[in-house]
Formats: structure tokens, sequence, C-alpha cells
């Protein structure tokens, strides 16, 4: 049975009286796995700190799991674009892992044991589990990039919201990585941000574009393994998406209105 | 050392040094990690309006000068969270307003005529016992506050955004952090001078910071450094007659200098990555 894990109906966002998000309808059903794509500053990273929570919506309506954001972002696994806050902080690859069996008033203890085996098991499923003692500081901008999987992931998440996770991970961990978010998205629903859309194409269900309006390219539209996708969202706010995929013709997706 | 410990006024001073360096120790690495030691120096020098507006007044010292720096560290406090990017700028301003507001109650203050010497290098050297239950009063409280929260401190201050969506309640614990400070600088303010405040919330986290693998580690370590640096000090000013706060402070510089010739020395000592 599908139902809808996300839903975003008449969106406006402005930062400093600046429009980010105008408009924005968007559902997102259980299961699915979402690549949204856009110019920087359209608004992707907005709109999943609007469904963390994190920001307020000017107006509209936003409901997660059926409940407005706030009150179910634990729920939620959650991978900030920039992982390079607080170089020289002094904390352990592991124990960055451990923030994610964080709960609310739970005051001074000791991490179980099971929450440490829950947490190498996590950095142990990005590849990072022998880098568990050393200082988040002392890793590449890749690594500590899967550390913040692992720390979403320890989470025990039903929604997966992903901002840029592969920016600065290699090809061919790339495509480890996007492996291993396929094989989470059976049980686990997904929404990525990605510049790449090459990398990712095998993995996603559904793409949306962001540029201050939405457009939501749905799971019929994108049959076929996708080798090349090329989109131009312009000022006009038209965003048309081509594909060029195995088996099918070189097609351009519908035009936004 | 061991000589000069028989006056009662060294058993203080090296009791108020070693308690303060224990505030300063914690509270100083949640500072130096949450980037916010400008809004310490703004918090420490607005509590002079409060030594001001507590003798123009009439109340007790300790109620106007508290109540005054926690009131300034709020408001600073909601003004960074709500527009970071002027923050700096606003929290010079009450830093400036603050102190030129307690001269200037002072001046309107008839008979009164407080030192502003030793508000800013402090009069270790004559600490009563009754400052001495307080400060220890102070330190056992945010010791346990700390502790009780350590983890949603450690969360908040290295992802502010991720412990909010795990339910840490960021902004009443951030709020609670900065009134811990208020409270921690002014009490240590009127022992050790703002001055000394200021360099022992710093220098030894910063120093610590390097050679630490946790929060915690980090806290103890300041703690040990700012200990360390204040007895030597404290030795040194007896020793050659100097004025003590200055010679901490002095101190502490020269351990700031040597641990980045250490750095340069032996680099693999640091857990800090290369820049």
């Amino acid at each position: 049975m599908v139902y809808p894990i996300i839903e975003i109906q008449n969106l406006n966002f402005s930062y400093n009286s600046h429009p980010v998000l105008r408009d924005v309808d968007l559902t997102v059903n259980q299961g699915d796995f979402v690549a949204m794509i856009g110019p920087n500053g359209g608004g992707k990273t907005t709109l999943l700190k609007v469904m963390l929570g994190l920001l307020n919506a000017d107006s509209g309506a936003v409901r997660v799991f059926n409940k407005p954001p706030q009150d179910v972002s634990h729920r939620i696994g959650y991978v900030p674009q920039d992982v390079n806050i607080n170089k020289n902080f002094p904390i352990s690859a592991l124990d960055v892992v451990l923030m994610g069996k964080l709960r609310p008033g739970r005051g001074w203890s000791r991490h179980s044991s099971r929450d440490r085996l829950a947490a190498v098991d996590a950095l142990d499923q990005v590849a990072m589990k022998k880098f568990r003692d050393h200082r988040i500081g002392e890793l590449s901008g890749g690594q500590k990039q899967r550390v913040f999987v692992a720390r979403a992931l320890v989470t025990d998440p039903e929604l997966l919201l992903l901002d840029e996770p592969t920016a600065s991970i290699d090809a061919k961990g790339q495509h480890e990585f996007y492996s291993l978010l396929k094989e989470l998205n059976k049980t686990i629903t997904i929404i990525v941000v990605s510049h790449d859309i090459m990398a990712i194409a095998g993995s996603i269900k559904s793409v949306i574009c962001v540029n201050r309006r939405l457009h939501y390219h749905g799971q019929a539209e994108l049959t076929g393994e996708m080798i090349e996708m090329m989109y131009d969202c312009t000022a006009d706010e038209t965003c048309p998406v081509e594909l060029i995929a195995h088996g099918l013709p070189h097609r351009v997706l519908h035009k936004h209105e | 050392m061991f000589e000069a410990l028989q006056f009662e006024f060294m058993r203080n001073a090296l009791l108020a040094g070693l308690l303060a360096s224990i505030i300063c120790g914690i509270m100083g690495t949640l500072v130096v990690v949450n980037r916010i030691v400008f809004l310490s120096g703004g918090i420490a020098h607005a509590a002079f309006g409060g030594i001001g507006l507590a003798f123009f007044c009439g109340w007790h010292y300790m109620v106007g000068t508290i109540g005054f720096s926690i009131a300034a560290a709020l408001i600073m406090a909601s003004i960074t969270l709500k527009a970071r990017h002027r923050a700096d700028t606003i929290i010079g301003v009450i830093w400036a307003v603050g102190m030129a507001t307690g001269i200037i109650l002072l001046d309107l203050t008839p008979g009164y005529n407080v030192d502003l010497m030793s508000y800013l290098f402090g009069s270790i050297l004559t600490v009563p016992d009754s400052d001495l239950w307080m400060m220890l009063g102070i330190a056992i409280g945010i010791l346990a506050i700390v502790v009780y929260f350590y983890h949603d401190y450690l969360a908040l201050s290295y992802d502010e955004e991720f412990a909010q969506i795990r339910g840490v309640r960021v902004r009443p614990l951030y709020f609670l952090m900065i009134a811990m400070l208020a409270v921690g600088i002014v009490m240590i303010i009127q022992v050790v001078g703002l001055i000394l405040v200021i360099a022992l919330l710093t220098i030894p986290p910063y120093i610590a910071e390097k050679y630490s693998k946790s929060l915690i580690k980090m806290m103890v370590l300041s703690s040990l450094l700012s200990a360390m640096f204040t007895v030597i000090g404290l030795w040194l000013s007896y020793a050659l007659n100097l004025t003590s706060g200055a010679s901490i402070i002095l101190v502490a510089g020269l351990g700031f200098l040597a641990s980045f010739g250490l750095d340069y020395a032996l680099p693999n000592w640091s857990a800090r990555p290369g820049k």
C-alpha cells in the first residue's frame, strides 16, 4: 500500500523578504527515491530544512508522517551539505555517529553498548569502521561525508534526506554509495539533492526540479536506465529535462506547463 | 612557594585561582568550541555597568552585578541567534555602552570610588573566605549542569541543526549556557579581574583542544592548564614582587606561545590536522 510521507501544499518561504520558494506543492509517497535537482540558490536546501522543521514556512501546509515536521524530526535521517563545520572540534568519528543516538532528556549516562555497536555497524556500512577513533578533523571531505551518512543511518530513519552527500566523494565511491542507498531504499524513503544526476540515475524513481517553484517528474517519466540527464532550470522557471537512456530514444520530459 | 602558603591571603589566592581554573576550564571549553569569545568579552565588560548600577542604587554588589550581566548576556545571545551577521556589532555596542554606563553611574554616586584597575586585573591577594565559598558553590553548580547535559551540549556545540532534529532543546540550553557563563564571569571578575577571565577562558581551551579527542577531555585538560598557569603565575608574582593577575596572564601567554613551538617541533603530537 502506498501512502504519502510528505505532503506540502502552497508553501511559500522567503528569507529576509527575498522569496526562495513559491507555491510549492509536493507529495512524496512511502518507498519513493527522489532526486532533487536545480540551480544553486534555487531553494533545495531550504526545502529540506522546511521538511525537517528547522525553518518555518511563511504560508502553506507542511505535513510529514501526517504531523507537523517539528514533532517527527527524530524519525528523519539528515545528512547536511556542509560537513566541514567545526573542523577543529575535539570529537572522534564514532562520537559524531553516536550523536544520532541522542534522545531528548536522557541526561547524563554513558552510551549503552548496544548504541556503540549500532554506531560501529553504521560506520562499517559506509566503509569507515577503521577510522572510528580518528578525530573528525583528520578525515578528508569524502570520509567526513560518509561519517555523516553513518550518523543519519544510526537513527533508524523512516525517511532519509541527503543534501549533496557525494560532493566530495570520487566516482567509484559515489557508485558504491548509491548502491548502498538503493539497498536502503527497500525500507526507507529517500530524498537526495544531487548535482550529478548521472551517478544516481540507476537508483532513483522520480525527480523534482526546484527553482523557486517546484516541478515533479514521476515514476512513469523515468522508466529505463538513465545514463545521462541534462537539465537547465532557467530564470523563466521552465525546466526542460532531457534524457538519453538505454533502450529509449533521446527524449525530453514534458515541459512544465 | 611553600613558605608563602603560611600566609592566609596566599592560601586564599591559590584556592581562588584553582576554583577559577575549574570554572574557566569548563566554560572556556564551551566558549571556544561555540566561538563565543567575543560574546564573553562583551559580558565581562558590560558587567561593569552592573557594578555601577549596584553602587548607585545602593543594592548589594553581587545582586546588581549578576542581574545586570545575565540580562546583558541574554540580550546579546538572543541577538546572536536572530541576526548572526550583525551579532559582533551589537555585542560591541553593548560592551562599550555597559562599561560607560557603569563609569557614569559611579561618577554620580557620592562617596564611592571603585578602582578601575582592580576591576581590570582583580585583587586575587585580597579574596575573603565568603567569596571562596561562593566560587565553590558556582563551580559545583556549573559542573553539575554541564555533566548532566553533556551529550546535549556536545551535540549543540558541534552541530546545532542536527541536535535540534534529534529533539535537543537547543534554545533553552543555549541560554542556560550563556547564563552560566555570565554568573561564572562575574564571580571570577571580582576575584581575578576581567582581563584574567578572558585569558583563562581562551588560552587553556585553545591549547587543550589540540590534544583532546573529546569535549570532556578538553574541559579537564583546560582546567589543569589553567591551574598550572595560575600556580606558576602566583608563585612568580610572590617571588619577584609583581602584580599577580598580570603575572598569571603572562605565564598563560607564554604557554600559548610554547604550544605553537611544540606544534612546530613535534607536529605529530597534536591531534589537530595540519592547516
